[in-house]
């Protein structure tokens, strides 16, 4: 933890409200998200028990399995879910804007600028929270190699069609939740958690109900009272007011309510099943439809108080501006949705089960890229972000007290001036350190010369002064400016190309061999039960 | 200098023999030499390089840090000052150390294709992943391996045929700065380290160890050995009476002296401030850490060693302090300029791997806090910091570690398939501490 969170948290704690650790919001949020809010059965993982989704809040989709171990009704729900998921995702396909994009040039092995199409915007997904995340990318692997009627007659438990689209789809969101600063699927939690801190641990932000409760406390509470009250706080038949985000439930609501409901929908069904006359038959579809309808209230009363949280939180949100760098990153978003739109259009298989050595270490460089980008981009938008930065000595800002004019050496001696700041940071500065400050949303760079008494530093301005002898206009600060220089770098440079994967080397195991497309996932005992 | 039973000089020998056997005449395409600190890791590096350029296979040199590859570079000129050697380096500005040169034989250029036909070319591993090739490399020798990520060695391994590894296993490994659990148990797992993917692909390569670090005191190697490598023990190249740190001015009772006496006279010393949960940049314990440099330096300390029978003056140049993080080594930079010390090496254990000091004095990494995080409890990071000297180590430590540890036992997830590393940090930890509690120091500042 940074100092400067340390000190919110502590100041949190003091006041009895989450304190603000960002002016602006970092991350993109779509007019019309997709929120889902799914909910597990204990016992057996990636059950789905059911869900609340949709992008109007006050009509959320109502989805329940009503025996979540009937392998029958959990495609029931599946299918119904890629009905309403699958057509939120197509409506953003087909609106495309033309842009350019780089690519390697298999002739020449150059870099050339190819047209392509980018789609205008893109799907977003909101899950409560960072086990909502977890259990996206379950149901991603759990569909995607499922296979349908058409693609394997014979195989037993055929997945309604548009199944394991869904799944390739959720899995694609999966994998790019975990690229920092993406938006196409975010963890409410997370997401709060980045912009206050609360007098509650890391751990206790996961829970979106003591989260909010210390965000925007009820009228009379403090936030440490709020947020015990939505911890614990049962009523009279011991069952919690504020049901966890999920997608777990309560064991209390397990046994005392949701157990019985769905030993009762056996027992109706079954006898449905043993009915010997229409008569009775129609009585017992009666008793059964009774039984499920209970189900469903259980699930929607699990599901709803955080479905108003989520949208809640998205309302506090909105209401911060903005940052400026996160439309560029939610374009990065669009790209990533595009390109799988494109391959799931062209056909291509499933994303395969683990990634091979080449594919993996492109990711892992990705995300190194990404969250060094992120970390200097957040901190560029956001001054109280920056002045994290600054306390913890890797910035700092300060009133330009003198500029001197000086060259550099050689044939054509190009500006070099000598800026004198003088600041009340402390920053890290190694003799001949780098240093970089935005001008005009460009970095520049200078190089840290000397301190010439305490918080007196002497740097030497190095580039963006145009060609000329004289430095052009506005390119070098002037005494009496307010400047804030960094010392991480603001953009960050592409990473070596890696080998193809088939030209994978010996010490990582060789070429992987021609791709075999996967194999569907065997049945399994438990798929029977 | 030797023992009965254990000719260190000799048993190096074997080692290194074994070594540049296989390097120069095995069948298989790759050779692992695990090296303690202070083993002679970079003069096998050396000897292997100049062998291989003798024998006319065209040799590229991966190293990890620039400064590590402008230290071989120096070395190799200074073995065998008639050897073109080439320095491939980044276009940044300062890419390498301006001795270079100075040296005729040493052609520095951004671009591999200036180097062509060098028997020797040398660069960091991030810039070697830029180069392309159409006939790759005859041999490469890796340095510091198991500090190199497994990605890092994918985006070069395809410019050689064979290679040299060489590295530490018990220094710090890799990180990286995002999450990685998703690769967790693959045998490429990119965030590895590169020896662990190579051995996992290739187990039958020949795998040899380094027997006698010559840099540890004969008070430090077994300390060392016991608590960081419990399975590969190594001996130290000294004996007790080989070396000596003595000082002129006599100690003045404080607790910066006593502990400074008792390093002195057995290696460690472990200076013990009040029990307390502090802020990283723990004040107290930074100017604890700035008087005993102070005094080390103050009193005219004089080192003797197998390699001068005369007595070395310990100057700034041969100490060094070790912290966990930066802002500790800032603050600590810090409060030496105020006491007026400007020459003392101050660095986080990343920095200091590879390294070697007559002093160091270490700030422990889990002094004052509250909890024990993996980062604190990683082995590689005290073994890092226990291992850098030549004479003495002096520890600066609040009193409750043990109890710490004892408190928060590890509950990083099991991983499936990942190869678990012994000794873990919670163990190390302890064996360091018992042991320093017989050099133990209370002070109360």
């Amino acid at each position: 933890m940074s100092l400067i969170t340390a000190l919110a948290r502590l100041e949190a704690v003091g006041t009895g409200r989450a304190q603000p650790t960002a002016t602006v919001r970092h991350r993109h949020l779509s007019d019309h998200p997709l929120v889902f809010v799914p909910l597990t059965t204990a016992g057996e993982t990636g059950a789905p028990l059911g869900a609340l989704v949709g992008t109007d809040r006050d009509a959320p989709r109502l989805l329940v399995v009503p025996q979540p171990r009937d392998r029958d009704l959990r495609f029931t729900f599946l299918a119904d879910l890629a009905d309403v998921v699958l057509p939120y995702i197509d409506a953003y396909a087909d609106s495309v804007e033309a842009a350019e994009r780089t690519e390697t040039d298999p002739e020449t092995g150059k870099r050339v600028k190819v047209a392509a199409e980018l789609c205008a915007d893109a799907p977003q997904l909101i899950v409560p929270s960072r086990t909502g995340l977890d259990f996206v990318r379950l149901l991603g692997r759990s569909m995607r190699f499922r296979r349908t009627v058409e693609q394997d007659p014979d195989a037993p438990y055929p997945a309604p069609p548009r199944v394991p689209l869904l799944g390739r789809w959720l899995t694609h969101y999966g994998e790019r939740a975990r690229v920092p600063g993406s938006s196409l699927l975010l963890a409410l939690t997370d997401v709060l958690s980045r912009h206050w801190a609360t007098g509650q641990s890391g751990l206790e932000d996961e829970h979106l109900g003591a989260l909010l409760a210390w965000i925007d406390p009820p009228q009379g509470l403090t936030g440490a009272e709020a947020a015990r009250r939505a911890e614990l706080a049962r009523d009279a038949e011991g069952q919690l007011l504020c049901p966890p985000a999920g997608p777990a439930t309560d064991p209390a609501f397990d046994n005392k309510l949701l157990a019985p409901a769905i030993e009762r929908y056996d027992r109706a069904r079954t006898a449905l099943a043993a009915a010997e006359d229409p008569l009775e038959a129609d009585d017992r579809l009666a008793a059964l439809t009774r039984a499920e309808r209970e189900v469903r209230d259980l699930v929607e009363s699990g599901t709803r108080p955080t479905w108003d949280a989520v949208w809640r939180g998205l309302d506090l949100l909105r209401a911060l501006p903005e940052g400026a760098h996160v439309e560029g990153r939610w374009t990065r978003d669009r790209w990533s949705f595009t390109g799988h739109r494109d391959r799931v259009l062209a056909g291509e298989p499933p994303q395969p089960r683990r990634d091979d050595a080449v594919t993996a270490a492109n990711k892992l460089a990705t995300r190194e890229r990404e969250q060094a980008r992120l970390e200097a981009q957040e901190a560029l938008d956001d001054p109280l972000v920056m002045a994290g930065r600054r306390l913890a000595g890797e910035a700092f800002a300060g009133e330009v007290t003198d500029v001197v004019m000086a060259y550099s050496e050689g044939k054509r001696p190009s500006p070099r001036p000598l800026v004198t700041v003088r600041t009340d940071d402390r920053p890290h500065l190694a003799e001949r350190g780098k240093v970089y400050r935005s001008l005009g949303g460009k970095p520049q760079s200078a190089e840290f010369v000397g301190q010439e008494a305490d918080g007196v530093l002497v740097l030497r301005v190095l580039d963006k002064m145009g060609r000329g002898k004289e430095p052009e206009p506005g390119s070098v600060p002037e005494k009496g400016d307010r400047v804030c220089f960094t010392l991480f770098e603001h953009e960050q440079r592409g990473g070596a190309k890696l080998p193809d994967p088939e030209e994978t080397p010996w010490t990582h195991g060789g070429p992987p061999g021609e791709p075999a497309p996967e194999a569907p996932d065997t049945v399994t005992a438990e798929d029977v039960l | 200098m030797t023992t009965v039973d254990f000719d260190p000089g000799a048993a190096a020998g074997r080692a290194t023999d074994a070594i540049l056997h296989d390097t120069l005449h095995g069948t298989e395409r790759g050779v692992v030499v695990d090296s303690p600190p202070g083993a002679g890791k970079s003069t096998l590096v050396v000897r292997a390089a100049l062998e291989l350029a003798a024998a006319g296979r065209p040799l590229m040199i991966v190293a990890q840090t620039n400064a590590q590859v402008d230290d071989l570079v120096l070395r190799l000129a200074e073995k065998n000052p008639d050897l073109p050697v080439g320095r491939l380096h980044s276009s940044d500005t300062d890419a390498y150390d301006a001795a270079l040169d100075a040296l005729p034989q040493v052609r520095t250029s951004a671009k591999a294709a200036d180097l062509g036909g060098l028997p020797v070319v040398l660069s960091t591993a991030a810039k070697w992943a830029h180069v392309k090739v159409d006939e790759p490399w005859r041999h490469a020798i890796v340095d510091e391996a198991y500090q190199m990520r497994s990605d890092s060695l994918l985006a070069v391994a395809g410019l050689f045929e064979r290679a040299l590894f060489v590295g530490d296993p018990g220094q710090l490994d890799p990180f990286s700065i995002v999450g990685s659990e998703q690769w967790a148990g693959l045998s490429y797992d990119p965030s590895a380290s590169a020896v662990t993917t190579l051995l996992a692909h290739n187990p039958e390569l020949p795998q040899h160890r380094l027997p006698v670090s010559w840099r540890l005191p004969a008070s430090a190697a077994p300390l060392v050995s016991d608590a960081f490598y419990p399975y590969t023990p190594f001996r130290s190249g000294t004996s007790h009476g080989d070396r000596r740190l003595t000082f002129a001015v006599p100690s003045d009772g404080s607790g910066p002296d006593r502990v400074i006496d008792e390093a002195a006279e057995s290696g460690w010393g472990l200076l013990e401030l009040p029990a307390r949960h502090t802020p990283r940049t723990d004040p107290e314990a930074v100017r604890a850490v700035a008087a005993v440099v102070r005094r080390l330096l103050d009193r005219g300390g004089a080192a003797t060693s197998e390699r001068a029978p005369d007595p070395t003056p310990l100057t700034a140049d041969r100490v060094a302090v070790g912290t966990a993080h930066r802002d500790q080594a800032a603050a600590i930079r810090a409060a030496l300029a105020d006491l007026g010390v400007p020459d003392v090496t101050v660095d986080t254990a990343n920095r200091l791997q590879g390294r070697e000091y007559d002093v160091t004095v270490v700030l422990h990494p889990l002094s004052g806090r509250p909890d024990a995080t993996a980062f604190h409890l990683e082995t590689g990071r005290l073994c890092v910091l226990a291992s850098r000297h030549r004479h003495a180590c002096v520890m600066i430590c609040r009193a409750g570690v043990t109890d710490l540890l004892d408190d928060y036992p590890s509950t990083e997830p099991v991983q499936l398939g990942t190869l678990v590393k012994f000794p873990d940090g919670w163990e190390a930890n302890h064996a360091v501490l018992s042991h320093l509690r017989e050099h133990r120091v209370p002070w109360h500042p």
